[in-house]
């Protein structure tokens, strides 16, 4: 069955308060020069049918009011 | 009057809300996420917790039970629906509600007494549509994901339409809200959501009934319906 890879953020302009952590803590890691963090999630499932990816995001996987996704088609063809 | 309280997997604020029906004088059962017939229920209330784990999203997964179905067909009758913190979120997901409920800004799970101010509209309050009120709910919070936010298009609609039911007082926000926005009814008036947990604020041994107000007001929104 095919692999896929569903990537979700949060849209641009909404506050990330994760991303924003995240970003002040590497400094204090000695991690200069990184900005504009964001953090989101992955999911990855097997699906038949891949036409279906797209429905399935928009009705569960994301909330398209406040988050981006993107699917990659993985077993070589992403 | 009879109000039906919804029971997912992971609520955890079903028995206080059942409770808070019956102090208004109502009588009350607990609905089970499977069950598909509202038959005899006046009211609803989706309550607070962790429906499904809050897994994804919290609840994402929680609109798709065969009872949120059920309350979906209720609300485009008319039927009066309250939807407390998680119940909040679950309405937004379902699209019964505008908006979504973000990550606090400051990362912290929120637990503490919050004051409200009532934004009276439409079928919950006297008419005065947007009118602001000096009337102050003492209530308390407990949420980590309680950042109301919609497009700033969507908010001007919302406070235009007054549709904006409980604002936080003006510099206490909480969780960064959008415009201190703690509570809001959909177009119809028939549907309100909120953060702050009134069925824990219905006995003075607590200190606040102030929650009581919250269910009378959406009671009375299903006598005018």
């Amino acid at each position: 069955m095919p692999r896929a890879r569903v990537l979700i953020r949060p849209k641009e302009g909404i506050l990330d308060p994760q991303g924003k952590a995240v970003e002040r803590a590497l400094p204090a890691l000695g991690f200069e020069g990184i900005e504009h963090v964001h953090v989101g999630r992955m999911v990855e499932l097997d699906v038949e049918d891949p036409d279906q990816l797209a429905a399935l995001c928009e009705k569960l996987l994301a909330n398209p009011l406040i988050e981006d996704y993107e699917i990659e088609q993985l077993d070589g063809a992403a | 009057m009879r109000w039906g309280v919804l029971q997912f997997p992971g609520s955890c604020d079903e028995r206080d809300a059942v409770n808070a029906c019956q102090r208004t004088g109502a009588e009350a059962r607990l609905v089970w996420h499977e069950e598909r017939d509202l038959g005899g229920i006046d009211a609803v209330v989706v309550p607070g917790g962790f429906s499904y784990g809050d897994y994804l999203r919290a609840g994402a997964i929680a609109r798709f039970s065969p009872a949120m179905e059920a309350v979906s067909e209720f609300a485009a009758a008319g039927g009066p629906v309250l939807g407390i913190c998680n119940g909040f979120q679950v309405l937004c997901e379902a699209g019964l509600l505008p908006g979504a409920l973000l990550r606090n800004k400051n990362l912290r799970f929120l637990c503490r007494q919050l004051t409200l101010h009532e934004v009276p509209s439409g079928q919950f309050t006297t008419p005065g549509r947007g009118e602001l009120t000096t009337r102050r709910l003492s209530i308390p919070g407990k949420h980590g994901e309680g950042r109301f936010w919609a497009p700033e298009g969507v908010l001007d609609a919302l406070e235009a339409g007054g549709q904006v039911a409980y604002r936080y007082t003006p510099g206490e926000n909480p969780n960064g809200s959008a415009r201190d926005i703690a509570g809001v009814r959909n177009e119809a008036g028939n549907v309100l959501g909120l953060m702050p947990h009134p069925e824990h604020a219905v006995d003075p041994l607590t200190g606040s009934t102030d929650g009581l107000r919250v269910f009378e007001a959406v009671a009375a929104a299903g006598v005018a319906a």
